[in-house]
């Protein structure tokens, strides 16, 4: 079992080594570069890494509070949380009941941080107008059960357009990502077909098309390729002014992705939210006429009870300023801000975090 | 009589020295045997721990992970029988690729070049050895790819009817077996013609002189005398290319397609044992998931040993044949 863990880790560093090699460098360029120690440590999802950044290096500038993140994966940040050799982790899907049980430091809080949200983006040469999809032709889609862009299916969902006698293809991420448990997170909300046939996961096992390494890869091979349809971030086909598609939500409306429509669709899934929830919920496919239906919070991960009395009061201080000031940088950053009420209900829940250790 | 101490003196030096040559050589000795134990501890080391990770996962799926192609992890189902056929045929493809163009290198730099010219030649193939995996990556996808998708492999297929044979048929998307192959040919390549190019010079001149002496042309001189003479160290030199495919991941992983599918097609995606961890590692969190993955590296350690272990046994028959 020991051996099992080193060689875990050994594997893991170099797969973070190979993977993120950009991401890796410019976080330890600038909590080296600071010459300072380093205060609080954390590790895990890549999607939020921008926004998280921008608020650790300003927060160290309004506080002297140094926070170390390392962008390794959702996955990476859980077991590093479970092991305790990290204060927090951060993740674009919630622990599994099994995964909070495994953790070694007791019970895991799930503290909603920003929102994020998949676009369809798509390669049509000659077709100029968003495209127009129901939640049963995407699935239908990423299943290889509408193979052609002409079919019927989505020639009535989109009268005027001239859409080409073209095979689709279909191209998805190869790595496990929280991007993908998000698109299938919603398929499998939105689709019975796909619930039985895929399922939702950070990775699935796709019945057709093409994996491709990352948002950039997605992009590029959409790209390339006429006929080609993907789904990457929002923040991402935001900053590259990719084509995305309008997706009907619950109510009815052709929604296309923007920072408001997703906070929209947070509201909308927050006012069903029992008092005591513990935050680990999908928002896919909400409620509300402006609702945008891919879309999801991410969240960091801390322990209920904090081992070390001052460390937990300076991540506490942090989220709470991350919850408040954080929150209006998110953007200009392309991140969705928690709706207020939210943010505020969640900066109660802090309180229930344990500072009582005496170490 | 005064002659006796002397001697003995001198004899008493002399063992002196004797001994310590012997201390300094022990010393020396140990050094070395010690430097050269690390190597296969190392392995060793490394082996038992990925093997000791894998267990859980050969325990729960057994042989299923050789020979099934379904790789589920929400069913926790791991078949991985497309990315070792992926990861032995892009390799094969690479060296099919790699090995002419390789030694038509080395053969060019040997025999034919100028002097002026060789170095500089010499110096570009073997500075392909110093690119970046991911740079290589980079240039599949924005150069390599679209190539392929609208030239070369449109005319593999229509031009030269090509695609009435399983291997060339199919839709071209550009990801694929065969951009993976290109790729890895391309990594591949410098290791083999450098390895070649040094096998080839060191061919003596008597050997050259010889053949021309009985009036062999120039060609059948580089044919008959010269690459039988170096062909035990080509062959190594496309072994340590071939090493370098098989683990080769970064660029792998951005050309392929990674699509767990065992196709007869070189047009189709697929997808390699290393590209399988490197993209499922990061975000594995159930023990099974992880312990598969290890079982993946277990598996390709073993491929790589296999092949490396052919690899001695086909030099040893070559020189032995050329011995006798």
């Amino acid at each position: 079992m020991r051996a099992y863990k080193v060689a875990a880790l050994m594997l893991f560093a170099v797969a973070c080594a190979k993977g993120n090699e950009n991401q890796s460098g410019t976080a330890s360029s600038t909590s080296s570069s600071s010459g300072q120690s380093v205060d609080l440590t954390g590790a895990g999802a890549t999607f939020p890494y921008p926004i998280y950044s921008k608020w650790f290096s300003e927060y160290a500038n309004n506080t002297g509070v140094r926070i170390n993140y390392q962008s390794i994966g959702s996955g990476g940040g859980i077991r590093q949380l479970s092991e305790e050799t990290v204060d927090f982790g951060a993740s674009d899907s919630p622990m599994s009941d099994e995964e909070v049980a495994k953790a070694k430091g007791g019970p895991v809080l799930h503290i909603p941080t920003v929102l994020g949200a998949d676009v369809i983006t798509y390669n049509l040469p000659g077709v100029t107008s968003a495209l127009k999809f129901t939640p049963e032709a995407i699935a239908e889609i990423f299943m290889g059960r509408i193979k052609k862009w002409n079919d019927a299916r989505l020639a009535s969902l989109n009268p005027g357009v001239a859409l080409p006698n073209q095979d689709i293809l279909v191209v998805h991420r190869s790595d496990g990502s929280g991007t993908t448990y998000i698109f299938t997170d919603y398929l499998t909300t939105a689709s019975p077909a796909w619930k039985t046939a895929v399922g939702k996961g950070k990775e699935v096992k796709w019945p057709v098309g093409l994996g491709a390494k990352g948002n950039e890869g997605v992009a590029g091979q959409v790209k390339q390729t006429p006929g080609a349809i993907g789904y990457v971030e929002l923040a991402y086909a935001k900053q590259n002014n990719l084509p995305v598609a309008a997706i009907r939500n619950k109510s009815g409306q052709f929604i296309v992705a923007s920072v408001a429509a997703v906070t929209a669709a947070a509201a909308g899934a927050a006012k069903a939210l029992p008092a005591n929830t513990d935050y680990r919920i999908s928002i896919v496919d909400a409620p509300g006429a402006d609702s945008y239906p891919i879309s999801s919070f991410t969240w960091i991960l801390a322990y209920q009870k904090q081992k070390d009395a001052v460390k937990g009061k300076k991540l506490v201080d942090f989220l709470n300023w991350a919850l408040t000031d954080g929150e209006k940088m998110a953007g200009a950053l392309d991140y969705a801000p928690l709706p207020a009420e939210m943010a505020s209900t969640v900066r109660d829940r802090l309180k229930t975090i344990d500072l009582s250790a005496t170490k | 009589m005064t002659a006796a101490p002397a001697q003995a003196l001198s004899k008493d030096r002399r063992r002196l020295r004797v001994d310590e040559a012997a201390i300094g050589d022990r010393i020396y000795e140990i050094l070395t045997t010690a430097c050269a134990l690390v190597i296969p501890a190392l392995v060793i080391a490394i082996a038992i721990a990925i093997f000791a990770a894998a267990w859980p996962a050969f325990a729960k799926v057994g042989l299923s992970i050789v020979t099934s192609s379904d790789w589920d992890v929400r069913a926790g189902k791991f078949g991985a029988a497309p990315a070792i056929f992926g990861t032995v045929v892009s390799s094969v493809v690479a060296l099919i690729i790699a090995t002419p163009l390789a030694v038509g290198v080395a053969v060019f730099l040997s025999e034919f070049s100028p002097t002026w010219l060789r170095q500089p030649i010499g110096f570009l193939v073997d500075l392909l050895a110093a690119v970046p995996s991911v740079v290589y990556g980079l240039w599949g996808i924005f150069v390599l790819l679209p190539l392929l998708r609208e030239k070369v492999m449109p005319f593999l297929r229509d031009t030269l009817h090509l695609g009435a044979t399983p291997l060339f048929s199919g839709p071209a998307y550009g990801p694929s077996m065969l951009a993976a192959g290109i790729i890895l040919a391309i990594m591949a390549l410098p290791y083999i013609s450098s390895v070649s190019r040094e096998v080839l010079l060191a061919v003596p001149r008597s050997q050259r002189e010889a053949a021309l002496a009985l009036g062999a042309t120039r060609w059948e001189m580089i044919r008959d005398a010269v690459i039988p003479y170096a062909r035990s160290g080509i062959i190594g030199g496309i072994m340590l290319g071939l090493g370098r495919a098989l683990g080769e991941t970064m660029a792998v992983t951005m050309v392929i397609g990674n699509r767990l599918e065992i196709s007869s097609s070189l047009f189709a995606p697929g997808y390699t044992m290393a590209s399988l961890i490197a993209n499922q590692f990061g975000e594995a969190t159930s023990d099974l998931h992880l312990s598969a993955l290890m079982a993946v590296g277990a598996i390709l350690f073993v491929v790589t040993l296999i092949v490396n272990a052919a690899a001695r046994w086909l030099v040893w028959q070559v020189s032995r044949d050329r011995a006798v």
